[in-house]
């Protein structure tokens, strides 16, 4: 017996080192060492960019990666030179030239040429690739036709036009292409890299493993752990590796946000992902320097399905948009200084809100009894709030419905589905109102605009408008961005006094930033430079320090 | 014996068979697919991707490839994590659950049972009521209250352990405990009953009007049979405790297998849901015939036969 459990003491300890694996560093280890210590939620589903198609992903391929050009470090609306030097258009702004850095190198030392980009976006555009941001592509000439199998891949319209000059044309005016070019989706990949390890296409290629893959960025992939950590590491060869402070960055994939608290508390982590719902606000008021809270592209709404009843009826939409008291929404409920949404474009450089609700009880009982339903009498039972069962989601679906209430008159219950279960009802219209959010994928208002056209995949209200139709299109052929934002306003105002969609805030995004952190910036978008972080060593004092500092 | 086993293991070979094709079917029902985002998605972008992981065939074909490659030993290709075997998931992940659930198991044990036994000989003193309503309380509550208690003061308060991660060879000591405790907690009610039940016996009676001393009474004659309620309910509680518990490792960040039954049903991971599912009822199955087995070495009364 004494043997036996002898024998299963030393198979424990045996199992126990060999599944110890990765190195713990702690904040201050970390900030000594150059190695930046962020939360990034979960782990990414590819490492593969041309597959990615989230912001976790998103936040590792930015530093693993580089394009054309990349968002500018001060304003994000204005992009900075990244592989190429510089940059012209034609006057219509539809053809546009760049000139590449003779010094761009992967991060195995070989140089990177047009061709790579020409190869990438063909291979982004195949269909057997099956990525879902191939459509962002769409916009470069024959970019749909060689998605859908029409046109062979090298009818692409880009060409090289010298060893380190590249040309592309568009399907149409395109004033705001550099700010697109700016997501990393548009970012080269190493054919020979891809080309090594297999058939580039297939899912199964191993390229992305570490030791393997080979990327173009400020950084380059050093160990992925799956349920541990990613840590990337400097890339030597990268063009301005002079500007990269950092040694290292170690993604985490903390998914309770408890638990990041706890680990950014015991001096584990230097950023986290989020901030617990419950302890936010406290933090806001407790330890101002050592909580961000910036405001984010990114708007919440509700749909609503026009093509039940009684939503049919726009002013039974807009009744339900007007009767909501978003400041009070924003004070008493989020309390993350969330601000109120009256349009669904979020207030950005160059394009200031389009008001189109505002809090008028008197206006909206006016038009719910013009609709039919004077104090809410003979409002239908069966219609229900849809929403995802997230804490927050609940916290305001309650809060909505008590405003209703109140201000209408009209009882309207909630119905809870699983995340999954969730977006299936929204994609089918299985709904009558149903809860929604929206992140910016570039710096331009057509990003929350366009989703609204007829029939378009991310609409799901049924809603269509020819007029609103026109419009967006005008504003494709516009070669001017004054009167191309202009008319961008005009569309949306109109999609507002018709109410599909209920816009109710605009996004913050609230984190914990260690005080080692130097270089953290506002930026609307939320895409991370990480070649301009730093860290100081030792950390200078905080309000946390008491927690800490204790090490 | 042989006959027994032999006849419970085909048994059991018809109880996967029967998971497998439930689990199989049953997810297919859940509205959803793998592959939804807030974004949708180009169709088709998703016909090529639902080609590329055998959804566009018949759900029977899908079942049988599926069986067969499990009798190959291939359990799939996860379908949230980047083109990840469900066999290196398990692989990575299952050892992580092993080592927590065995010290979990130890903990548990080394509390439950001589609280149970003490309470049980010591009946109705404060050695009986005091750790009770500790078991009762350690029953109600649940690991998410008692995991950030044990983080709170240990982690901390008095820094001597992480309070998350699977780094360092003392992080299994916080997530073991908490479910440990838990688990005592049962194990400590169900010894102190059975004992109860035994010291109540004729025999034992019988043994101490012989002037068979105290001490031996219990380790001779009564823990053996007053033990059993705790036998039988280790076998199905260990598949359990060794698979891992999603709050634990969710609390402590724990790189285990058992967030993956959670998540895999979230994400509508169809594979990944049908490997854990499979390997759970194994284990399930296996410690249910263990357990079976100790149960009839304790005591002889039950014959196994088939």
């Amino acid at each position: 017996m004494r043997r036996f459990l002898a024998a299963l003491l030393a198979g424990w300890l045996t199992l126990l080192f060999s599944a110890c694996s990765g190195e713990s560093i702690n904040a201050t280890e970390g900030a000594r060492r150059k190695i930046l210590l962020v939360n990034n939620k979960d782990d990414p589903r590819w490492l593969d960019l041309h597959r990615t198609n989230s912001v976790v992903e998103n936040n590792i391929m930015l530093a693993l990666h580089e394009g054309l050009v990349v968002e500018g470090a001060t304003n994000e609306r204005d992009p900075d030179p990244g592989i190429a030097a510089s940059w012209q258009s034609n006057p219509e702004k539809s053809v546009w030239s760049f000139q590449l850095r003779p010094d761009a190198r992967w991060s195995d030392g070989n140089p990177i040429t047009p061709d790579d980009f020409i190869w990438s976006w063909q291979r982004l555009l195949n269909p057997k690739l099956a990525a879902e941001y191939s459509g962002m592509l769409f916009i470069v000439k024959n970019g749909r036709e060689i998605f859908e199998g029409k046109l062979p891949a090298d009818q692409l319209g880009a060409r090289k036009t010298g060893p380190h000059s590249l040309e592309i044309t568009l399907t149409g005016p395109t004033p705001h292409f550099p700010q697109v070019l700016c997501h990393s989706i548009w970012c080269p990949l190493a054919r020979h890299c891809l080309e090594k390890y297999g058939d580039p296409l297939s899912a199964l290629n191993p390229w992305t493993d570490d030791g393997k893959m080979i990327t173009s960025g400020p950084f380059r992939l050093k160990t992925y752990l799956f349920r541990r950590y990613l840590e990337v590491e400097k890339n030597p060869h990268y063009w301005d590796a002079a500007t990269v402070k950092l040694d290292g960055i170690r993604f985490y994939p903390i998914t309770s946000e408890q638990t990041e608290d706890r680990l950014f508390r015991r001096g584990q982590l230097h950023i986290t992902y989020n901030v617990p719902l419950d302890k936010a606000p406290t933090y806001l008021h407790d330890h101002p320097d050592v909580i961000v809270n910036d405001p984010n592209l990114a708007v919440r709404f509700y749909r609503v399905n026009t093509k039940r009843k009684p939503f049919d009826d726009a002013r039974v939409r807009r009744a339900l948009g007007l009767a909501i008291d978003r400041q009070s929404l924003v004070d008493n409920v989020l309390r993350e200084n969330q601000r109120p949404a009256f349009g669904v474009v979020p207030p950005m450089d160059g394009y200031d809100e389009v008001k189109g609700f505002s809090f008028d009880i008197a206006e909206a009982q006016r038009l719910l009894a013009e609709a039919g339903f004077p104090n809410g009498q003979g409002w239908p039972s069966n219609v229900k709030l849809h929403i995802a069962d997230s804490e927050r989601a609940i916290q305001v679906a309650e809060a909505m419905q008590a405003m209703w209430q109140k201000n209408l008159g009209i009882r309207i219950p909630i119905r809870m589905e699983d995340y999954n279960s969730y977006l299936s009802s929204q994609q089918h219209m299985d709904y009558d109102i149903s809860d929604a959010g929206w992140n910016a994928d570039y710096y331009d208002p057509a990003t929350f605009i366009d989703m609204w056209l007829t029939d378009g995949g991310n609409n799901r209200t049924g809603w269509s408008n020819p007029a609103f139709d026109k419009l967006l299109e005008e504003s494709g052929q516009c070669t001017d961005a004054a009167s191309r934002l202009a008319t961008l306003r005009k569309a949306e105002a109109l999609l507002l006094s018709e109410a599909p969609v209920l816009p109710y805030y605009y996004y913050t995004r609230t984190r914990m930033i260690h005080p080692a952190v130097v270089g953290w910036t506002k930026r609307l978008l939320d895409d991370r430079m990480w070649k301009y972080f730093d860290l100081r060593y030792p950390p200078p004092p905080s309000s946390m320090d008491g927690e800490l500092r204790r090490e | 014996m042989l006959r027994f086993i032999a006849s419970r293991l085909l048994q059991s070979a018809a109880v996967l068979l029967a998971v497998f094709t439930m689990t199989f079917f049953m997810i297919r029902l859940a509205p959803g697919d793998p592959f939804a985002s807030e974004k949708s998605m180009n169709p088709d972008v998703k016909k090529e991707l639902e080609r590329q992981y055998g959804l566009n065939e018949n759900l029977s074909v899908q079942s049988w490839k599926a069986l067969s490659s499990y009798g190959r030993g291939d359990f799939g290709l996860s379908m949230k994590n980047q083109g990840m075997r469900n066999g290196k998931i398990i692989r990575d992940s299952f050892p992580v659950s092993l080592i927590v659930g065995a010290a979990a198991l130890v903990v548990a044990l080394a509390i439950g049972l001589p609280a149970g036994i003490i309470a049980a000989v010591k009946r109705n003193t404060w050695l009986d009521v005091g750790p009770m309503s500790l078991a009762m309380i350690g029953i109600c509550l649940p690991t998410f209250v008692m995991g950030p208690i044990l983080i709170a003061v240990f982690g901390l308060k008095w820094r001597l352990l992480n309070v998350a991660g699977w780094f360092e060879p003392t992080d299994w000591i916080l997530p073991a405990a908490t479910m440990g405790l838990s688990y005592a907690a049962y194990i400590s009610r169900l010894a102190r009953g059975g004992m109860l039940e035994v010291l109540s016996q004729d025999y034992i009676r019988t043994a101490r009007a012989k002037g068979v001393p105290g001490w031996l009474i219990i380790i001779r004659h009564t823990l053996r049979n007053g033990l059993l309620p705790v036998a039988a309910f280790l076998g199905p509680a260990l598949a359990g405790i060794t698979t891992g518990s999603f709050i634990i490792e969710k609390i402590y960040n724990l790189p285990g297998l058992g967030q993956h039954f959670v998540s895999a049903v979230f994400n509508r991971d169809y594979t990944l849901i049908l490997a854990t599912t499979v390997l759970y009822a194994a284990l399930l199955v296996a410690m249910n015939l263990v357990a079976d087995i100790i149960v009839a070495w304790m005591n002889p009364r039950v014959r196994l036969s088939s």
